[in-house]
């Protein structure tokens, strides 16, 4: 009986509130999730661009602040990070698609745990309310960065503006976000182990569904020491205890009570959340990049079990790798030695998803679809982010670069904007699913080029003027003598900040223009793709398969089978996909 | 299938994504050969060895990237849709372990190359008859101590910490050994002699950065860190802050100056005439255009 194998089939809620506000249906979840990500993108980017203004112009007017103080940018930046890094990367690769897809792709009508689902939204959404209360707190924002390093973060205003409320306020908001993430991990864990159709079997899974499971494990293990550590941070902020503050520290000229903490352990589990953290961001990308590359190259994921055993080896080493944070860090320089050849090591999986993407295309027949072209512009970011990462995962090479301009090329390229492009590669090819229209190919094609190469215009000239050795994190580059004559490179970075905002304004655009006036999705399966989610309607009903189950005959990426009928063989049809009605999938 | 057929394989496209690719990877190239931006001229044979190793790390990074970034530009030119069909193939497990042996050896290799010289920094203490500097960093200064003629440092309590009194280190100068302390603003050592860092900050964590040295330290509160570096040209160099600090974080920076030997003997034979020293130090930069 499917609804012995589905017990989480629940009926279809009545009126607005339960339908779209308190939905325990993934689908709503899903859209919830992107939303917020979405506002939050763009809070992001107005912050990064008053930055970029301030960097090039310090004694202008800007909007909101008149002439902006060194703790306003800190502030800005710290905020920016946040944002980016929790509501936004976070977010919408793993808990919105993942959400959205990973059940469909399944077969499955829900997620194992629904209420839970849903009370790990309206967490995440009160996270996201929380840290932007921050702002309007006396003080303001933090000024700590997204990392909060102690003690700057642990001892409260009198190291600096922001550091009161609004410190504690971006404690709290982490810590609730934690919470929601590992409710979020644990229903798609057991969603992915317990809810699986018949016949589809782990080796049978979509690359998209390996990667919010593998995802979701990382989550579980890093968001958990995150949430002990904020919790701790808080007790050392508000309860006299000292887990981070050492004693004898001297601030302003007051001599504080505390004694006996460590500086270095904050920094240990904050980096034991926050290197998984970058593979929570891009695992998802990778596995949209995969499923995307095979769809419109018509081929199958070229070596689909290695990139299986890569993203698990990724997630492994991943959680192994935090130390390469703490090389200039005052951490034992022999377990340096030790970070560094398994941060080296990190690199042979992620060069091999790299040669796998490349084989998948060779050969193909390429479809140059918006989402395709996003999901090409994500293996090359993949690639150019990658490869900067081994400057820094060497400890000597690190020492010049370490809190530089170079790390922050590096990072915005592989973590940002990568995942970025995974995201948006994931929103053109899954929106006529998602909305039942299409986005407009052609205004889709002006986002990307314009986003292609804005990106790149952006971040590829931070790394070099990391090797100059601008420190990162500064306000102003009038202070130290060697930075006026990188200037004009900041002014440049400006102007491709500039342009590449406007070119998001196009999405936003297409976005809610399509949503009502888009070309309608008549086919089901428009892409002509094998998975299960281009089997149910545009947008699919509330139980997804409408209680009918799909069977799985085969693996997820079968085209251009050699003798079948048409160019795809979709997972669930029976039979080797020759006969006559081998295409027959709607 | 109007959808996904119509002009999706067109020439423009996959030539407009490939001459991007082929430009991307020609500039990136030439601004790192050509060296457009680049690392300050190293002020020692440490920063010597580790601009080698970043040679070598740039080689194989631009050799990958160069084949990688061009490939794909390759396949897309190559294999965009002309009405084709798609060759079928799940992959292939002699490539696969192939480009996996390829990159362990690669990376690992390279990441062992580059323990001589963090050994060099780390493993192996400061030599006997080196110097002893004691720097700590507060917000948003840095403070140079040495210990003077007697070779040793007075004692210090954070209870004695008083910079409206002159004295920021809180130096106890009821200990003899403090009498002859010299603190300072302004870094000085003498070339060629091996200066033994002891890092400390009062307050906040920072970071000793100076470029040319390829040097770069956090100094953290309620640890004592000890390293060591070598002045090898003359000239003043740039000391500033490298981990966010509070609000003034990108004003933190002073200078290290290396000098003649014996000029530096004579700076530090008294606080006064160090204090000299640095007042013409400073004159000296304030006057220059």
């Amino acid at each position: 009986m499917a609804t012995e194998a589905h017990p989480v089939v629940h009926e279809a809620p009545k009126g607005f509130l339960w339908k779209y506000i308190f939905s325990v249906d993934h689908k709503v979840i899903g859209i919830q999730y992107y939303l917020l990500a979405l506002v939050a993108v763009f809070v992001g980017i107005f912050l990064s661009l008053l930055m970029r203004l301030h960097l090039v112009w310090p004694s202008a007017e800007l909007p909101f602040f008149g002439k902006m103080t060194p703790e306003q940018y800190l502030a800005l930046m710290t905020m920016h990070g946040t944002i980016m890094v929790f509501f936004v990367l976070t977010t919408a690769p793993q808990s919105g698609f993942g959400n959205y897809f990973l059940p469909i792709q399944i077969g499955a009508p829900d997620m194992a745990f629904p209420r839970l689902n849903m009370l790990s939204f309206w967490f995440t959404f009160l996270a996201f309310v929380v840290l932007v209360a921050a702002f309007f707190v006396t003080g303001g924002a933090p000024i700590s960065g997204w990392t909060a390093y102690v003690p700057l973060s642990a001892v409260g205003e009198i190291a600096g503006s922001g550091l009161g409320l609004g410190q504690s306020l971006w404690i709290i908001s982490i810590a609730i976000f934690a919470g929601a993430s590992l409710m979020g991990a644990l229903n798609f864990i057991t969603t992915t182990l317990d809810l699986r159709t018949k016949g589809m079997s782990l080796f049978r899974m979509p690359l998209t569904v390996w990667a919010w499971f593998i995802t979701a494990i990382l989550a579980l293990l890093a968001f958990a020491v995150l949430l002990a550590a904020g919790i701790l941070l808080l007790l050392d902020r508000h309860a006299g205890t000292s887990f981070f503050i050492p004693g004898g520290l001297v601030i302003t000229g007051k001599l504080l009570p505390h004694q006996g903490g460590s500086p270095l352990l904050w920094q240990h589990l904050f980096w034991f959340f926050g290197h998984p953290e970058v593979y929570i961001s891009i695992l998802p990308g990778m596995g949209v990049t995969s499923h995307i590359l095979a769809t419109f190259a018509r081929k199958p994921v070229f070596g689909y079990r290695a990139m299986v055993y890569a993203i698990c080896a990724i997630a492994l080493l991943g959680l192994s790798v935090w130390g390469h944070h703490m090389f200039t860090s005052g951490m034992s320089p022999y377990s340096a030695f030790a970070f560094s050849l398994l941060t080296m090591s990190i690199g042979v999986p992620s060069a091999i998803k790299t040669f796998n993407w490349l084989g998948t295309l060779w050969g193909g027949q390429i479809r140059f679809t918006v989402a395709m072209l996003f999901a090409l512009g994500f293996v090359s970011l993949f690639v150019t982010g990658g490869l900067s990462g081994l400057f820094l995962a060497q400890p000597a090479v690190d020492l010049p670069l370490h809190d530089t301009y170079f790390v922050v090329g590096h990072f915005h390229l592989i973590m940002g904007v990568a995942a970025i492009f995974g995201i948006f590669a994931a929103t053109y090819y899954w929106f006529p699913k998602m909305f039942g229209r299409f986005l407009s190919e052609p205004l889709g094609k002006a986002h990307f080029w314009l986003t292609f190469i804005g990106v790149y215009a952006i971040f590829m000239p931070m790394h070099f003027i990391g090797l100059s050795g601008h420190p990162r994190r500064y306000s102003e580059t009038t202070a130290v003598p060697f930075l006026g004559e990188l200037d004009p490179v900041h002014y440049f970075m400006t102007m491709a900040a500039f342009m590449t905002a406007a070119a998001q304004l196009i999405f936003v655009f297409n976005f809610f223009w399509s949503l009502w006036r888009g070309k309608k999705a008549v086919e089901l399966n428009p892409w002509e793709a094998t998975t299960l989610e281009w089997t149910v309607p545009s947008p699919p009903p509330h139980d997804n398969f409408l209680g009918r189950y799909p069977v799985i005959y085969r693996g997820p990426y079968e085209y251009s089978v050699p003798g079948a009928e048409k160019d795809f063989v979709p997972q669930h049809l029976p039979g080797d996909g020759r006969g006559p009605g081998a295409s027959a999938s709607q | 299938m109007a959808q996904n057929r119509s002009g999706l394989g067109s020439g423009w496209v996959a030539a407009a994504f490939a001459l991007i690719l082929i430009l991307l990877t020609f500039s990136t190239i030439y601004i790192f050969v050509g060296r457009v931006w680049w690392f300050p001229e190293p002020a020692n044979s440490f920063a010597e060895a580790i601009d080698k190793q970043f040679g070598r790390t740039l080689f194989i990074t631009g050799v990958v990237f160069f084949f990688a970034q061009l490939g794909l530009a390759y396949v897309i030119w190559r294999y965009r849709d002309r009405g084709q069909r798609a060759h079928y193939s799940h992959g292939n497990n002699v490539l696969e372990v192939l480009w996996t042996s390829a990159t362990i050896i690669l990376f690992l290799g390279l990441g062992i190359a580059a323990e001589r010289a963090w050994a060099s920094l780390h493993f192996q203490g400061a030599s006997l008859g080196a110097l002893p500097v004691e720097i700590t960093g507060k917000q948003f200064q840095w403070y140079f101590r040495y210990p003077g003629q007697d070779g040793q440092f007075g004692r210090t309590a954070p209870e004695l910490i008083d910079a409206a009194v002159g004295n920021p280190l809180g130096v106890d100068y009821d200990d003899p050994a403090a009498q002859d302390d010299i603190v300072s603003q302004l870094m000085a050592v003498p070339r060629n002699q091996e200066i033994e860092v002891i890092l400390r900050s009062q307050d906040v964590t920072h970071s000793f950065f100076v470029r040319e040295l390829r040097f770069k330290q956090d100094a953290v509160p309620g640890m004592t860190i000890r390293l060591h570096f070598r002045g090898e040209k003359l000239g003043a160099y740039d000391i500033v802050c490298a981990e966010l600090c509070g609000q003034s974080h990108y004003d933190m920076n002073t200078k290290l100056v290396v000098m003649p030997p014996d000029e530096f003997n004579r700076i530090v034979s008294s606080q006064d005439e160090y204090y000299k020293w640095e007042d013409e130090f400073n004159t000296d930069v304030e006057d220059r255009p």
